[in-house]
């Protein structure tokens, strides 16, 4: 993009991946974009249109399983388009929007399907969902701590073609490394972001969709003030808590205190605990002798 | 009271059973308009007989039963009941009728995917086959969940789903074709749009019973079809469809919703919106020029996960006074200033109420926030109007 042209932001499938507000993460990149000077676009791309293929940057975001398969089938036709995403484009593909641009996936019922092979990474499902708030450490240095909530019942393994976006601190993420090893979250490569956080994941992250902007736009663009979103540090902070209970942490386990403190505590919490369950025994104790009397069922 | 409906519960398992064995028990589920709808349903009952009804929203199991044991004898029961514990109450109550108003995303981190919630509701609706269904034919999920269930179904314009979630069709996955001048729908799978009994018809009702008009002292066309549920649950009760009209008519508040308080000089009301689609039905009926208060908390009850707040068009209160209220107003603050929406961030309601310019004020707020405003309100001196 040179400057004194628009920068054109193409939401993939809206109408079929909206689940997660993902979509928002295009409202992130058109504003932070115009706040540095620099007009923005969000072209809404549905399934039943032909896909523009010149989009700057292409956002795809969550969805259920039946809409992650129609997507999938959907992109898997879209010649034009695919050349564009393997190309010259910009893509942040989350959740769902990940999965699809993996190798391959496989859905619930156990049905394998392919994605369209722009990252190598191929998705099976966990024993158990992953639903929660994630903190991770992303490897961009300027971006820092990312934030975001995570909800899905994929665990995706990276090939030997795909570095991970991030570390993660507390949460799930891809889900799929050994033990032992740092936990993955999401992809980074040249031009593209992908990751299981929503939130969306721009909005939590205001560094990450200035990454994708310079990427893009390179050094016409200029990261916008903090002051332009009050609320931002005080939403971080909420989710991240003090930077120093993390900046320590990456690839290794936070454990309990082992001081005497610590055990002491840990006694004056169970005789508290002993009161507190001899009171509820007590309470449960009339409540009962009421309800069987409204019952009428004693003896 | 909701303790007492857990202890029972957990004593003797078929409390709830025995406790609705003999009376007529309607359940009203659905994502947004349940609790409104319930009320509307009491209300039209009413006028043929008492009604038990679980008024203060506690709407699963415990609380069904807690409003079953407060009020034992009247012969009418009616039971707003949550969507994921449907199928526990209707096993234990035997309904007569079910009313399903909509499904739509609310708290994915609890109901994970909606698709989900209407396979729970196709299997209460083939297992209950003489319980009545009363089903909003403009919801596909609805439709795919109920469609050709034994029994009988009738089916209502209720129009108004809110379309974000409406994903493509819900047996096949393919996109489905709409009527562009109209309400109908239809999938090449054969899925399609039911023709409704019921519906909204310039002003009034339009039914088997002919045509009856109506004038709801509570705001917005939703609310008109929430009524139009109500009426029609009372006319297949056997209730005269004139006089089930007159009393939803009479309905001016639900459980303190769309009540209006005296703060100062300000005439404040109280509005609930917990997700994309009641937000959807709530900006139409802001005051022309109202200062509006958003809290959100977010807890448990309301859904953790915040994001549905960027599906929301908060870019319509633009030109507004907006304040951002509540445990996560931060996150509310940062998706506002995205809009392009000036605020105030304030932690406390109360202050932000005082806060506000003179006149009128919408409060609109998430599950939590409204419950804990309600108190706080209600504990406020009178203050003179």
């Amino acid at each position: 993009v040179t400057v004194g042209t628009r920068l054109s932001i193409g939401v993939l499938l809206p109408d079929v991946l909206g689940t997660y507000s993902d979509a928002g993460n295009a409202v992130v990149l058109a504003r932070r974009a115009g706040w540095a000077g620099i007009s923005a676009d969000v072209v809404s791309i549905t399934a039943e249109l032909a896909p523009p293929t010149t989009c700057d940057i292409y956002v795809i975001g969550g969805g259920e399983d039946l809409a992650q398969a129609f997507a999938a089938g959907w992109l898997a036709q879209q010649r034009g388009l695919r050349t564009a995403l393997d190309g010259s484009a910009t893509v942040l593909a989350v959740c769902a929007g990940f999965q699809i641009i993996g190798t391959d996936f496989t859905d619930p019922r156990g049905v394998r399907h392919a994605g369209i092979s722009l990252i190598d990474a191929s998705t099976v499902q966990r024993s158990r969902r992953a639903v929660g708030q994630v903190v991770a450490q992303c490897v961009v240095p300027a971006v820092g701590l990312l934030s975001g909530f995570e909800n899905h019942g994929g665990a995706t393994r990276l090939g030997p073609g795909a570095a991970p976006l991030a570390h993660v601190l507390s949460g799930c993420g891809n889900g799929s490394d050994r033990d032992g090893q740092v936990r993955a979250e999401g992809v980074l490569a040249p031009r593209l972001v992908a990751t299981y956080l929503h939130g969306p994941v721009l909005a939590r992250n205001p560094a990450l969709a200035d990454h994708l902007l310079a990427t893009v736009l390179g050094s016409s663009f200029t990261p916008p003030a903090l002051d332009l979103i009050p609320d931002a540090a005080a939403m971080r902070a909420s989710y991240l808590g003090r930077p120093e209970n993390h900046s320590s942490l990456v690839g290794t386990v936070a454990l309990p205190p082992r001081t005497r403190d610590g055990r002491a505590h840990r006694d004056g919490a169970r005789s508290q605990l002993l009161r507190r369950l001899a009171l509820v025994v007590l309470l449960l104790a009339a409540v009962v002798g009421m309800v069987l009397a409204l019952l009428g069922i004693h003896a | 009271m909701i303790i007492g409906g857990r202890v029972t519960a957990a004593l003797c398992p078929t409390a709830l059973a025995r406790l609705t064995e003999g009376r007529r028990v309607v359940l009203v589920t659905g994502t947004n308009g349940k609790t409104t709808t319930s009320y509307l349903v009491a209300a039209a009952l009413r006028t043929m007989a008492p009604v038990a009804h679980n008024d203060t929203g506690a709407n699963m199991a415990d609380g069904a039963l807690a409003a079953v044991m407060h009020d034992r004898h009247s012969p009418l029961v009616v039971l707003e009941t949550d969507e994921l514990h449907l199928s526990g109450i209707a096993a234990a109550t035997r309904p007569e009728i079910v009313v399903a108003l909509n499904l739509s995303r609310d708290q994915l981190d609890r109901v994970r995917e909606v698709r989900g919630t209407a396979a729970a509701l196709a299997a209460v609706g083939a297992e209950h086959e003489g319980a009545t269904m009363v089903a909003n034919s403009d919801d596909p999920l609805l439709v795919w969940a109920l469609v050709g269930r034994p029994g009988r179904t009738i089916w209502l314009a209720g129009g108004g789903r809110w379309a974000g979630d409406a994903i493509g069709c819900p047996g096949c996955g393919a996109l489905l074709s709409r009527s562009p001048d109209g309400p109908r729908w239809q999938c090449s799978c054969g899925l399609r749009r039911p023709t409704p009994d019921w519906a909204i018809h310039q002003g009034g009702l339009l039914s088997p019973h002919g045509f009856r008009r109506l004038r709801m002292r509570l705001p917005g066309r939703f609310n008109a079809t929430n009524a139009l549920a109500a009426v029609a649950v009372a006319a297949e009760m056997g209730v005269d469809v004139g006089r089930a009209v007159s009393a939803v008519e009479q309905v001016t508040e639900i459980g303190g919703r769309y009540r209006i308080v005296t703060v100062g000089r300000r005439r404040v009301r109280l509005l609930l919106a917990k997700n994309p689609a009641g937000w959807a039905e709530t900006i139409p009926i802001l005051g022309p020029s109202s200062a509006v208060v958003v809290a959100i908390n977010a807890r448990e009850a309301d859904g953790r996960d915040v994001s549905w707040l960027w599906d929301v068009p908060f870019e319509d209160l633009r030109g507004r006074y907006v304040a951002a209220v509540g445990d996560r107003a931060a996150d509310l603050g940062v998706r506002l200033s995205y809009a392009c929406v000036p605020h105030e961030t304030v932690l406390d309601p109360l202050t932000a109420l005082a806060g506000s310019p003179e006149g009128d004020v919408d409060v609109v707020a998430d599950y939590t926030s409204f419950r804990a405003l309600i108190r706080r309100l209600d504990d406020l001196p009178v203050s003179p109007r």
